[in-house]
């Protein structure tokens, strides 16, 4: 099972949760054994894909408006400086407090540091891919600080102990049997004739949250937007658990990647109509809030956001693949991908899974970062990807030029055996005539073959290949040698 | 150097390629095709498609629509610049709390006792059903639409964009925007939507019939 193979992401000094802990290979392998986790997620990503197809098709300019979001996404990154200090300008002048963050650690030191000057050790949570991705939960709690996720996937992996394996649906690798089951082992004055009806589950987390959100002091939120010539900030979400912690809390901190800008409000309207649809393959979600700064009398009367590089501008540096930087986190790609719906989030280690993180976090962190190098080789290059991305990412792309990378930065000291096997391969079909004496070998492959025809294993790491299927033996002769005796008969 | 300046030069660097600022291409729809009848009957497709309730009456039906709506309701709240007239028919004044203005604000937890909630709305965009609440004073501060559990929203055709974009270009992007498309729901659980988590598992929208055609937006 996922959660005892994995448990809760480690916390490293510096970026946080972006890195793969083992090779992506090894970790799909494991959770391709869990038949219950595959069956969960063929389930959910072909029902979310069939609402997406049915909502993006019935707009007559949806592939207008992925052209006018992509080129509205090139230009914040071209324009990044200027954009940044004019939406700090702006969220200043409306009573905000602006905080700049290098690193996960940098920025969890902020955090802890305004919450424990409100003097409170517990804090309710809209769900952020930036908190997530700089371990913002473990870090407070091991300052004795209690963060509460209130979205309800995200709060039913908090209550498992386990970890996010979808960037939308975090818990999407449970199924509601399995939902039911944790709650009435971890939420404290559950019903215990809970049933698995998700009516019943939504209701359920409702009540369990209903007196947090009604008594907090201090929330924390990531942001889908940041409006760069107004300083207005703009999050998307369905249950009303954002607007819960974006209104009644005297305090709200939130954290944003400084790639999420967008020019002006008027822009919007661009990714307003994109986003939804292409997540949870609504025509709209069900409530968007915007604020800016502080507003007197309506909402948290102290704001502060925190601007979070960690390995943003190391993925802007890269010019090919700069542009993984336009993902506004819908998961179109996710959902689409046929090797995350058989291997599952959690086989990427970081906290962005898919086809989206298997650029963005060896882009954020350098391929070179523990096992984050195998990420790029998770894709049959499909590009079912690129066709869903609202934003039209070249995930196949980036791919492959991450997959360069990966094979540059091995380069030097011992060959491995695909380099001596790729200068053999080079030695021998440069040249009829060895290519013609290599051939000769053929019937030793024909024996090794055996009876039925079929190798099953081969060696070294050619094993990869026949790990999940045989390769016919090859002919007793080579086309070279029939063709010889053919005409040397005629 | 400061965080701010390190961060701001690792931009700096990062763009040293001066990569060049794309003009954006808007061939998408920036105004609608249908008229004032067709804009309504879409809004109320998109509002019974989010399981929300939608009626359509005349302006001066709206109190007794309203009236019918908060039959069940022991005790309700509108903002201080709510319409007087929606409200003409309460006999029981101790059902009625006010918020905003001369009144003040209500406590939370005041809020949380309170049955449901009675707003007007800025602008209602009918292709994706979604009403957009300003916070003016007739729609009230945030909370007051979010801890009721039953939200009764006035929306006025004049006021019902066909598309998004033409909703945006009436609104005043620096105030606090709650954009809202049919009650509260999730869809975390096998991504089957279920309506009714934490904001109003009610909702119910009066639209306002109006005669003539709308002023362009």
């Amino acid at each position: 099972m996922s959660r005892t193979a994995l448990g809760m992401p480690g916390l490293r000094p510096g970026s946080g949760n972006l890195f793969a802990e083992e090779k992506f290979p090894s970790a799909a392998r494991r959770e391709l054994g869990n038949a219950q986790l595959r069956r969960n997620l063929k389930h959910a990503t072909s029902t979310i894909r069939t609402k997406r197809l049915n909502v993006t098709g019935e707009l007559p300019d949806w592939e207008e408006l992925r052209e006018a979001g992509s080129a509205l996404k090139t230009s914040v990154m071209a324009r990044l400086p200027e954009l940044l200090e004019a939406f700090e300008a702006n969220v200043t002048a409306r009573g905000g407090t602006v905080h700049w963050a290098r690193d996960a650690d940098e920025a969890n030191r902020i955090i802890h540091g305004l919450v424990k000057a409100e003097g409170v050790d517990e804090v309710v949570k809209v769900k952020s891919m930036a908190t997530q991705e700089i371990g913002m939960n473990e870090y407070l709690e091991e300052h004795g600080i209690a963060a509460y996720e209130t979205d309800l996937a995200e709060l039913i992996v908090q209550l498992d102990h386990d970890k996010p394996s979808h960037i939308l649906v975090p818990a999407i690798h449970k199924n509601r049997t399995e939902v039911r089951d944790i709650f009435l082992k971890e939420m404290p004055g559950v019903d215990p004739g809970l049933t698995d009806e998700p009516r019943r589950l939504a209701m359920a987390a409702r009540a369990h949250l209903r007196a947090k959100f009604l008594t907090a002091k201090v929330a924390i939120s990531g942001a889908n937007f940041g409006i760069a010539d107004s300083g207005a900030l703009s999050v998307v979400e369905s249950e009303g658990n954002g607007r819960m912690c974006l209104t009644l809390p005297g305090t709200l901190i939130t954290v944003m990647g400084i790639e999420k800008l967008l020019p002006s409000f008027s822009d919007l309207e661009v990714f307003l109509q994109l986003l939804p649809r292409s997540s949870t393959g609504e025509r709209m979600n069900p409530y968007t809030s915007l604020w800016t700064g502080v507003t007197e009398g309506d909402g948290p009367q102290k704001f502060h956001v925190i601007l979070l590089d960690n390995g943003r501008t190391n993925a802007l540096a890269d010019e090919m693949g700069r542009s993984a930087l336009h993902c506004i986190r819908c998961s179109a790609c996710i959902n689409v991908c046929p090797v995350y719906e058989r291997a599952g989030g959690h086989a990427y280690g970081s906290t962005y899974p898919g086809p989206i993180g298997a650029i963005l976090s060896p882009l954020m962190t350098g391929v070179e970062a523990e096992e984050n190098g195998s990420l790029p080789y998770a894709s049959s290059l499909c590009g079912a990807c690129y066709d869903a991305c609202p934003v039209k990412i070249n995930i196949p792309d980036i791919l492959v030029h991450l997959r360069g990378k990966d094979v540059d930065a091995h380069r030097g000291g011992l060959p491995s055996q695909l380099d001596v096997g790729l200068k053999a391969a080079s030695w021998a079909l440069s040249d009829g005539r060895r290519l013609g004496a290599v051939e000769k070998l053929l019937p030793l492959g024909r024996a090794a073959a055996g009876k039925d025809k079929k190798i099953k294993k081969l060696p070294g790491i050619a094993a990869g290949w026949t790990q999940s299927r045989d390769i016919p033996a090859p002919p007793s002769q080579s086309f070279r040698d029939w063709w010889a005796k053919e005409h040397k008969e005629s | 150097m400061s965080t701010r300046e390190h961060i701001l030069a690792a931009v700096r660097t990062a763009l040293k390629d001066a990569p060049a600022v794309p003009d954006i291409p808007r061939a998408y729809r920036q105004e609608g095709d249908l008229n004032a009848q067709e804009r309504t009957d879409v809004l109320v497709d998109r509002l019974e498609d989010y399981k929300a309730g939608a009626t359509v009456v005349d302006e001066a039906e709206v109190p007794a629509t309203i009236k019918g709506l908060l039959a069940g309701a022991g005790s309700y709240v509108i903002p201080a610049g709510l319409d007087p007239a929606w409200l003409a028919w309460e006999t029981e004044p101790s059902r009625v709390t006010y918020d905003g203005g001369r009144h003040g604000a209500r406590s939370v937890t005041e809020l949380d006792a309170t049955d449901a909630v009675v707003t007007s709305s800025a602008v209602t965009v009918a292709e994706s059903g979604t009403i957009i609440l300003d916070g003016s004073p007739d729609q009230g501060r945030r909370a007051i639409s979010l801890i009721p559990d039953h939200h009764i929203c006035v929306v006025r055709s004049r006021d019902i964009t066909q598309i998004l974009p033409e909703a945006l270009r009436r609104l005043d992007g620096t105030r606090p925007l709650t954009m809202i498309s049919g009650p509260s729901a999730t869809s975390d659980i096998e991504l089957e939507r279920v309506e009714g988590v934490h904001g109003p598992r009610r909702l119910d929208v009066i639209i306002i019939r109006q005669s003539g055609n709308l002023p362009a937006s």
